[in-house]
């Protein structure tokens, strides 16, 4: 239980568009939370990372378009900043340009039922 | 879809002059190759001596050279040889020559719009508008490969809002807009977003101004005049931004488009109606230019002027579309720029009457609307296009490619179906939704923060900001 209590409810996952953010609020720090969705419509899960983007020093990490680039080590999802578009992985919140911008990434799941919980630290 | 292609024309010309023997199969000289493979001609049938530029004397063997000695962008050969630098019209041979050697060192050629679609946004625009996909998941499916990107999401989004004129704010379009169209307002370096209201031509009732100033007041904006003759209100929040449009739309302000690939604004000079030196009402024109192409989906932002005697004080000659008034009607500019490379917008067309100028307008957007590639404003479109200003002129004056008819009603449907996307907005609930900062509290962004300056406000600096606002 007191495991359980770590965990911050964000929202249900149809509350996100499919290839969306949102900002959630979890304790005092914001976390941007991204549904993924291949174009044929299959579920790839979700994400979540600092909502505070360290290049621009602005919260709006969750309003990125969600994309995939090819690197050295393969596909990478990931999410491009709204400001200065710099590319963030989805599952590491290693930045592809820079390392001194990447962000946290923030254990995350969704249950059967739909709700997205990310786990406060 | 049918396209007269006349980047053969160099080619035809260098083979006839040089007397290079024809191919087995000549018909495939001008017909589109059914093989797949590339055709029987091409810059490097030529001899070195071969003259391509007349102007400056230059030969191909002198390109190759140049070409070998570092010159490998069109600028930098431009520069090294003077070929294509007077008249221009060998400026496709040129390239040919060019991309022809790069490809024989191994350098690759492409104009794709990104990894996930092998295809120029000219092509790809055909490609939807023929396949008639309406998403973006469609198009990707039907014409590229993987989950698309930053780059080609918003550009697919503009082909398909040019194409269909679907509605930005549809829940299927969502995922692929730019923050400053899903906000419908423009980000700022903060997280905040400005908002910009239409005011055509620049002409405003005190009342619609006396709106803006309670508006900005109330909601502690802050308030600046742009260079387009309109007012721009810094500062909103997302959760404040459908409170600030019902107030503008109750009082009769349509969305400006300052956040969209689009036209942004038609300024105007205040013309024959007060001004002593005026022949032709600019005003009345520019308020007409600016609320039929408002909204219009574009591969770059659009700017227009339209000035009302030669004195050209709405400086129409640095726009993508400038009117200035003669005598005996308008003359009509396109594909001038300001910013960080000035030109000055060419003649299109001279002494012309309204309505002839209005379809002339029509037909040039179009064209540019689908053969532009991404973010390419009309004086970098211009400039690369094969024949420049002569070739818009024959496409759009003499309808040398029959399609004078289709651009028109093309743009015909855009004008019919044009929306205001805030007025929608605060109507629609499922709209409204997004208009918050958590998904899961009801409080505004802390770290947003403002400071006064000379009586307005403006964004805390980091070392003016409290720490411990971030995570």
């Amino acid at each position: 239980m007191t495991e359980a209590a770590h965990w911050t409810f964000v929202c249900h996952r149809d509350d996100i568009v499919p290839n969306t953010g949102v900002a959630a609020k979890v304790g005092s720090a914001q976390v941007a939370v991204f549904r993924v969705v291949a174009p044929d419509g299959t579920e790839d899960g979700i994400f979540a990372l600092d909502n505070f983007d360290v290049r621009s020093q602005a919260n709006v990490l969750s309003r990125g378009l969600i994309g995939e680039l090819s690197t050295e080590t393969g596909p990478v999802l990931v999410v491009a900043s709204p400001i200065y578009k710099n590319h963030l992985c989805l599952r590491s919140g290693r930045c592809l340009e820079d390392d001194a911008w990447s962000v946290k990434a923030w254990a995350v799941t969704c249950g059967d039922d739909g709700l997205i919980m990310v786990r406060a630290s | 879809m049918l396209f007269v292609d006349a980047s053969d024309y160099g080619s035809l010309l260098q083979m006839a002059l040089n007397g290079i023997p024809l191919p087995a199969q000549p018909e495939s000289l001008i017909l589109p190759s059914v093989d797949g493979g590339a055709k029987g001609l091409g810059v490097d049938l030529l001899p070195a001596t071969a003259s391509i530029c007349s102007c400056n004397n230059v030969s191909k063997g002198d390109l190759c050279a140049a070409i070998d000695g570092g010159a490998t962008s069109l600028g930098a050969l431009k520069k090294c040889t003077k070929a294509a630098t007077s008249c221009g019209g060998c400026l496709p041979l040129v390239k040919q020559v060019l991309d022809a050697e790069l490809k024989k060192s191994g350098v690759l050629v492409l104009n794709h719009l990104c990894e996930h679609f092998a295809h120029s946004r000219q092509a790809l625009f055909h490609l939807v508008k023929v396949g008639g996909q309406k998403t973006f998941d469609e198009t990707i499916l039907a014409h590229g490969r993987g989950r698309g990107c930053d780059v080609c999401k918003p550009a697919v989004a503009s082909i398909l809002a040019s194409c269909w004129n679907e509605h930005v704010l549809k829940p299927k379009h969502a995922s692929v807009q730019d923050t400053n169209d899903y906000y419908l307002a423009n980000i700022q370096k903060d997280g905040s977003y400005s908002v910009v209201p239409r005011i055509p031509g620049g002409e405003i009732t005190p009342d619609k101004l006396i709106v803006i100033g309670q508006v900005a007041r109330d909601f502690g904006l802050y308030t600046k005049i742009t260079g387009g003759q309109r007012i721009d209100l810094f500062g909103a929040r997302v959760e404040q931004l459908p409170a600030i449009w019902g107030a503008l739309v109750a009082a009769g302000f349509e969305s400006g488009h300052a956040y969209g690939k689009s036209l942004r604004t038609v300024k105007s000079c205040v013309g024959s109606t007060w001004c002593r030196y005026g022949v032709q009402d600019s005003v009345t024109m520019a308020i007409r230019i600016e609320e039929r192409y408002r909204g219009l989906r574009s591969p770059h932002k659009i700017k227009m002027a339209v000035s009302g005697c030669t004195r050209e004080c709405a400086e129409a000659q640095s726009k993508d579309v400038g009117v200035i008034a003669t005598e005996k009607g308008w003359n009509l500019y396109v594909a001038g720029n300001g910013g960080m490379k000035p030109r000055h917008a060419e003649l299109l067309a001279g002494d012309i009457d309204d309505e002839t100028l209005i379809k002339l307008i029509d037909r040039f957007l179009m064209f540019y609307i689908r053969t532009g590639d991404r973010l390419q404003r009309t004086a970098t479109w211009i400039e690369n296009l094969e024949g420049g200003l002569g070739y818009v002129k024959q496409v759009v004056i003499e309808d040398s490619l029959g399609l004078c008819a289709e651009l028109e009603a093309d743009m015909a449907r855009q004008v019919e179906t044009y929306e205001c996307e805030w007025k929608k907005a605060i109507t629609t609930p499922e709209t409204l939704k997004r208009f918050k900062h958590f998904v899961n509290a009801d409080e505004p962004d802390g770290n947003i923060q403002f400071i006064d300056e000379r009586g307005q406000i403006r964004p805390k600096s980091a070392l003016e900001k409290k720490p411990a606002v971030t995570p």
